[in-house]
């Protein structure tokens, strides 16, 4: 059995659930993904399957001959396993590897924000509005003593680059799986925009 | 796939077309511990919001002197039942002018079939 499996983000909607309470949830199209690739821990040093997903356009020769027969993928991720037996290449995934209920978690690209100060990237207070203030309005303050240590140290948050990096969210329960319509709807929000790629995995118990 | 049908929302059945300006009667399930039991809101409905799963109505009704309002979502599975007891006149389609009126000036002239 695989763990995981690979998605396109469509958006968030809301459901309605039983007792009247309204729910945010993620829509993602997952699957159907193939098995293009087993690693062995004997052969390759780790276990591991690659699941191919979507239809590509273009492919070189490379990319055709290592999809042969298997049709043509335009994403191939590795999904790390315990034990990579009992998988074949050509093996279908699909949503039904999940059940309503369980805890998932999803790994994406988060939506960049381009060269982001304190504020926006650390949640930074800002200095005052008001009382005399020029240009310290959405300032870092001190960055650190005088003399002893004499220096910035390692790690000091600034501004800078946020956003556009991996991102795993974890433990976000399935609130429907529909293996007909390879749609599948998690409780709550999920790294990236809309139409971006997604590796969605059981979450280990104990909240891994 | 698209995002739309994606939540696959199932609207209320036997919901009759509200529209603002009409006169309702809406009847809601309210749980009480482990107890439900149904409660009704009469009033005038002042507006409909369109929008998916967030699709709602809102019904005002002046309750011992005091304007309530309240919201009733289309897709709650809460509400039971939407009686349209007159329809009214109107040429707006949020009728937020009928906050600022009381008694007389708050009555709405009833809709003619044609």
């Amino acid at each position: 059995m695989i763990p995981g499996i690979i998605g396109k983000k469509l958006g968030m909607t809301q459901l309605f659930r039983d007792d009247g309470t309204l729910e945010a949830v993620t829509a993602i199209e997952a699957g159907p993904c193939v098995v293009t690739q087993v690693k062995t821990a004997a052969r390759d040093g780790y276990e591991a399957a690659q699941l191919g997903f979507g239809p590509a356009k273009r492919l070189n020769r490379p990319e055709r001959g290592h999809l042969k027969g298997l049709g043509l993928f335009r994403h191939l991720r590795e999904f790390r396993l315990q034990d990579a037996s009992g998988l074949e290449v050509g093996q279908r995934v699909d949503v039904s590897i999940f059940r309503e209920g369980e805890l998932v978690n999803v790994t994406g690209t988060s939506k960049g924000k381009g060269f982001a100060g304190v504020v926006k990237r650390h949640g930074f207070a800002g200095g005052p509005k008001s009382h005399g203030q020029s240009d310290r309005h959405r300032a870092p303050g001190s960055i650190g003593a005088t003399t002893s240590p004499g220096r910035v140290l390692k790690g000091t948050r600034m501004a800078g680059h946020m956003g556009n990096r991996r991102v795993t969210v974890r433990n976000l329960e399935v609130v429907k799986a529909d293996a007909d319509r390879n749609l599948l709807l998690l409780k709550g929000a999920v790294p990236g925009s809309r139409n971006s790629l997604l590796l969605i995995q059981k979450a280990k118990p104990g909240g891994g | 796939m698209d995002l739309a049908t994606a939540a696959e929302l199932k609207e209320n059945p036997d919901l009759p077309e509200v529209r603002p300006g009409d006169s309702v009667k809406v009847t809601v399930k309210v749980v009480e511990g482990d107890r439900e039991r149904s409660q009704s809101f009469q009033g005038v409905v002042i507006r409909r919001r369109r929008g998916g799963a967030n699709a709602n109505f809102t019904v005002r009704r002046i309750s011992y002197g005091i304007g309530v309002e309240r919201t009733f979502f289309l897709h709650s599975p809460l509400l039971e039942k939407v009686e349209v007891l007159r329809r009214g006149k109107v040429r707006r389609a949020r009728l937020y002018y009928l906050r600022g009126r009381t008694g007389k000036a708050a009555r709405l002239k009833e809709q003619r079939e044609t």
